[in-house]
């Protein structure tokens, strides 16, 4: 009994994170893909909100963000990628069957995103003006794959 | 009785003439007016021309390759954007004029009706100087020699003649927004109305194809089938100027998704302004009619 309770929350919480995950059907690819681009958008933001200037500049803040960025654009996409998990295929996925049939373009998007995290990260801590004139070409590294292999959902 | 066939007779010979006079192509004449190439380069990267008129599933590359062959399904047949390199299967021998007159009225050299895919109902506002230094800088780039694809519209879309009617629906309207309030407005104006032609996918179509321009971008189908291009009417588009200025400049959304499909393209070419343009044309978004709810 003294054990019950505790399980049962557990189970009711675990639950709840999988509902408000929107998908606990999705495959674990997707999810694990999802979740970085989550990662990007989490670290962009940081950065974004300090070029808007809606965020106070911090100079720590705003180096782990980029180093956030290059680390998580340096992952294999090897695994990432199955066969069957596009939009066509499933849900509350965006990912355009366009990647699987230009696979080597598309992985090679990421080497672009990482080199625009690069640049990034070189600047990060030389202050708002810096992180806010490398913006630009951080979102079009985002852009140039979202252009042919992202639904738009609007 | 033979007295009221003739008279049948003249009175279609009439029509026919009314019919052929109503429907004739009439492009501007900018005759007088030498192109910039090098003011040019700008101009048409904001007018979007490569967007449309590489080749499939290419990558801008700078200069742009204008072979043409992309496809643009329509609920009348499927157009093809066709080559506009400066060489013999595109625009090659065509004059500063003739190309002016193809962006501001739609119609080609030699005097036919081009399909509203290219959107002259849009560049149409813009100056002819600016339009003249786009046909310079068009015969700077590259020569492809892919031969323009035939459309494979339906009857009687086929037909360029009948694009007369439609220009007289469509087409010479001018401005929507009639009197900007500041000269930022008005720059953003002709940016937004004119070079950039948001209306273009942002603006319902008519049944006949045209923008609905009382509903003016506040979204529409998206042509590729899937989603919804967004509404941007004041009363649609509730983020920050700053955060629509900085989605106009990165494409980055202020939840820091990034913008997708033909919208990124149209974010790279806008990324080329200066600030101020983007401030201009976020002004303009804001002064625009609300959309009705």
């Amino acid at each position: 009994m003294r054990y019950l309770l505790p399980a049962a929350l557990i189970l009711a919480l675990g639950a709840g994170f999988a509902q408000s995950q929107g998908g606990s059907d999705k495959p674990a690819p997707v999810k694990a893909r999802q979740g970085i681009m989550q990662n990007y958008a989490f670290s962009i933001g940081t950065l974004g909100g300090m070029a808007k200037g809606e965020v106070e500049y911090d100079a720590q803040a705003a180096q782990a963000a980029a180093d956030r960025l290059v680390a998580l654009s340096s992952l294999p996409q090897t695994g990432y990628w199955p066969e069957g998990t596009s939009s066509d295929d499933l849900e509350g996925v965006k990912a355009l069957p366009a990647i699987w049939e230009n696979m080597d373009d598309f992985t090679s998007g990421f080497d672009t995103l990482n080199e625009a995290a690069m640049a990034m990260a070189d600047v990060a801590s030389d202050g708002q003006q810096a992180v806010a004139g490398q913006m630009q070409p951080l979102g079009k590294s985002c852009g140039a794959c979202h252009e042919d292999y992202q639904m738009s959902d609007d | 009785m033979r007295l009221f066939g003739l008279a049948l007779a003249a009175l279609a010979a009439a029509g026919a003439l009314a019919g052929w006079w109503i429907t004739a192509p009439r492009p501007v004449d900018a005759a007088g007016l030498t192109g910039d190439a090098d003011r040019g380069a700008a101009l048409f990267t904001l007018a979007g021309c490569a967007s449309c008129h590489i080749a499939p599933d290419a990558d801008e590359t700078d200069p742009p390759v204008l072979s043409g062959g992309q496809a643009f399904e329509t609920e009348f047949g499927t157009l093809y954007a066709p080559n506009i390199s400066p060489g013999p299967e595109g625009t090659g021998g065509w004059s500063t004029n003739d190309v002016v007159a193809a962006l501001a009225s739609g119609v080609g050299r030699g005097g036919y009706h081009i399909y509203p895919a290219l959107p002259y109902t849009s560049y149409e506002n813009a100056e002819l100087q600016d339009l003249s230094d786009i046909a310079a800088h068009l015969e700077t780039l590259p020569v492809s020699d892919t031969p323009s694809r035939p459309n494979e519209l339906s009857f009687p879309f086929n037909i360029r003649r009948t694009l007369g009617v439609w220009k007289r629906l469509y087409a010479g309207r001018g401005w929507v927004l009639t009197d900007p309030a500041s000269p930022e407005i008005e720059r953003g104006r002709y940016l937004a109305e004119a070079l950039v032609h948001c209306g273009q996918c942002h603006t319902p179509r008519t049944a006949l194809g045209g923008m609905d321009r009382s509903a003016w971008l506040q979204g529409a189908p998206n042509p590729s089938g899937k989603g919804k291009i967004p509404g941007i009417a004041p009363n649609q588009l509730d983020w920050s100027d700053t955060d629509v200025a900085a989605y106009l400049k990165t494409g980055l959304t202020p939840e820091y998704d990034s913008a997708g499909g033909k919208m990124a393209a149209v974010v790279r070419n806008l990324s080329t302004l200066p600030d101020g343009d983007i401030d201009a044309i976020v002004a303009y978004l804001r002064e625009i009619p609300d959309a009705e709810q």
